[in-house]
């Protein structure tokens, strides 16, 4: 159970650095916090026509939350918004526990090592936070 | 390693529970005074004259009278019974603080409160144009008295205090701190939520003006508190929730409140929740509070001082054993707190993580967030082993060294 949540994977993209920085004239910002527990993130995505061309986030929090976060920049950028869009809704479904096909999940690439957590209901706002925090951003 | 308590809280069988500062667990002597309550006497106190509600009204009132003698009260009318620590001071802060504290006035508060005494003062203090001032900490995580006596002045109108900070632990000196506030006129507010489940409490003693706490934290059941008042305050107070059985006489324009206690506990109260409390302070005073605190003091120093000899551990507040009931917070380097007690959960170690309702100290502490384990009588040795061995898998798990 832990070794399912707690991953080499989430470990490398907890810990990992290049994604954590600021963006210089960020088209789009939002912070997002889990005032609960402390997980405190702000996104920063550049946007030019209809796609992402670079994204970046800092904050702090537990290593769900930060991991979440990260594979999530890592995935949106470089796609058009309207995908993007798309891929938090299938995010969020996931880890809901809507979709279970794997195949689907495919598309989430690393994010989708995060499907275990529908399981844990404690930790569900751990992950979801950084893709809340992007719809709410592009609505 | 058994004790001789286990046996009254069967839902220890399954966890090693070290939440208690957030709520403890209940014998079944509480969950048998709760189930006897309502299969054989319940009845709405104070209205019926049959037997059956005069039976409700004696739980309820027997409660009170205990209650004031657990706390060494002068009188059972000064304690009114509410839902939980946070309503006994909101009582206060509505109904008396309100209505005495004016512009230009001064609240001192500690930074070590927890959100129950601090949302309140911060809502009086902008209501009546008064500024609400902090008390901040000494190194070692007690009160500043430094701090504290640059602070209190003669327009400080309330002092509000925790008697034991939720976080840390640590025990303040109330009945020094208190003589000060009153030798400049302050009103003396106490949240014992911490204190009264773990030590000895005289609110005499203490000289407190209120004093605050939930049963919950203390065997008894939740939505179920205590306010100790004053009686010449709590008699000059309005009422904080009016309806029914808090009035004398109710005219079409007009209406006079029932005496002490009666006129702040509006509505039908919690019998079941008195009759928890009734068989709690019976647990708890079959045991007593040297041996409470002598159980808590070993297994506090103990998980204390193996902690310590991990490098990667950091502690809060846990300096000084003399003053400290069973609350060790700490936080592991390089590991979130929520992903520590996910861990611990997984090895069946309750603990809680998080800001524990007190922010602002995070703040202080330069803490995002902490893990706080946190002891009962009933813990045992074995608990505390437990918790050290799931302590020490929590970086192997998050591929730390």
């Amino acid at each position: 159970m832990l070794e399912d949540i707690y991953t080499e994977l989430i470990a490398e993209h907890n810990q990992a650095k290049e994604n954590r920085r600021t963006l210089e004239n960020p088209t789009l910002t939002e912070r997002g916090h889990n005032p609960s527990c402390g997980d405190d993130i702000t996104l920063e995505f550049k946007i030019e026509g209809d796609k992402i061309i670079d994204a970046a986030f800092v904050g702090q929090g537990c290593a769900i939350s930060q991991a979440s976060t990260d594979m999530m920049i890592e995935l949106l950028r470089g796609k058009k918004l309207d995908d993007a869009k798309r891929l938090a809704e299938l995010f969020l479904a996931m880890i809901k526990g809507e979709v279970t096909d794997d195949s689907e999940l495919e598309e989430l690439e690393d994010a989708a090592a995060l499907k275990n957590i529908c399981n844990m209901p404690a930790r569900v706002k751990c992950a979801t936070l950084a893709w809340h925090t992007f719809k709410t951003m592009t609505k | 390693m058994a004790n001789k308590f286990l046996a009254d809280f069967p839902i220890l069988e399954n966890v090693v529970y070290l939440d208690n500062s957030a709520t403890t667990q209940k014998p079944l002597q509480v969950i048998k005074a709760v189930e006897n309550f309502y299969k054989k006497f319940n009845a709405n106190p104070h209205r019926g004259v049959y037997n059956l509600s005069i039976q409700a009204t004696k739980i309820y009132e027997d409660t009170r009278r205990k209650v004031a003698k657990f706390i060494n009260a002068k009188s059972s009318s000064e304690i009114i019974f509410t839902k939980n620590a946070t309503e006994s001071l909101n009582l206060v802060a509505y109904s008396f603080a309100l209505a005495n504290v004016q512009a230009g006035d001064e609240i001192l508060i500690t930074i070590a409160e927890h959100h129950s005494n601090l949302v309140i003062w911060q809502m009086v203090a902008k209501s009546k144009g008064a500024t609400l001032k902090y008390i901040y900490l000494d190194a070692d995580g007690n009160l500043s008295e430094k701090d504290f006596a640059e602070k209190l002045s003669s327009r400080t109108k309330i002092f509000a205090v925790t008697q034991i900070s939720n976080v840390l632990g640590l025990i303040n000196n109330v009945k020094k701190f208190a003589a000060k506030a009153h030798e400049v006129g302050a009103t003396v507010i106490v949240d014992g939520a911490q204190s009264v489940p773990h030590i000895k409490v005289d609110v005499q003693d203490l000289d407190a003006d209120f004093f605050a706490f939930s049963a919950h934290k203390m065997l008894g059941t939740m939505g179920f508190g205590v306010l100790y008042g004053k009686k010449n305050l709590l008699e000059n107070m309005q009422p904080f929730l009016r309806g029914g059985d808090m009035i004398e006489y109710v005219e079409e324009q007009a209406t006079t409140f029932a005496e002490l206690p009666n006129k702040f506990e509006a509505g039908t109260q919690n019998v079941g929740g008195a009759a928890a409390l009734s068989a709690a302070i019976d647990y708890l005073n079959s045991i007593g509070f040297a041996e409470i605190e002598r159980i808590e003091k070993k297994l506090t120093t103990y998980a204390i001082s193996e902690l310590k000899k991990l490098s990667y551990i950091e502690l809060y507040g846990c300096e000084n054993l003399n003053n400290k009931i069973g609350i060790v917070t700490f936080n592991i380097a390089e590991v979130h707190p929520h992903d520590v007690a996910t861990i611990l959960d997984a090895q069946g170690v309750a603990v809680r993580a998080g800001h524990h309702c007190a922010q602002p100290l995070m703040n202080f502490l330069n803490q995002n967030a902490t893990c706080r384990a946190s002891f009962y009588f009933y813990n045992t040795k074995a608990d505390v082993e437990k918790f050290l061995d799931a302590i020490k898998q929590v970086r192997k798990v998050m591929h730390i060294a």
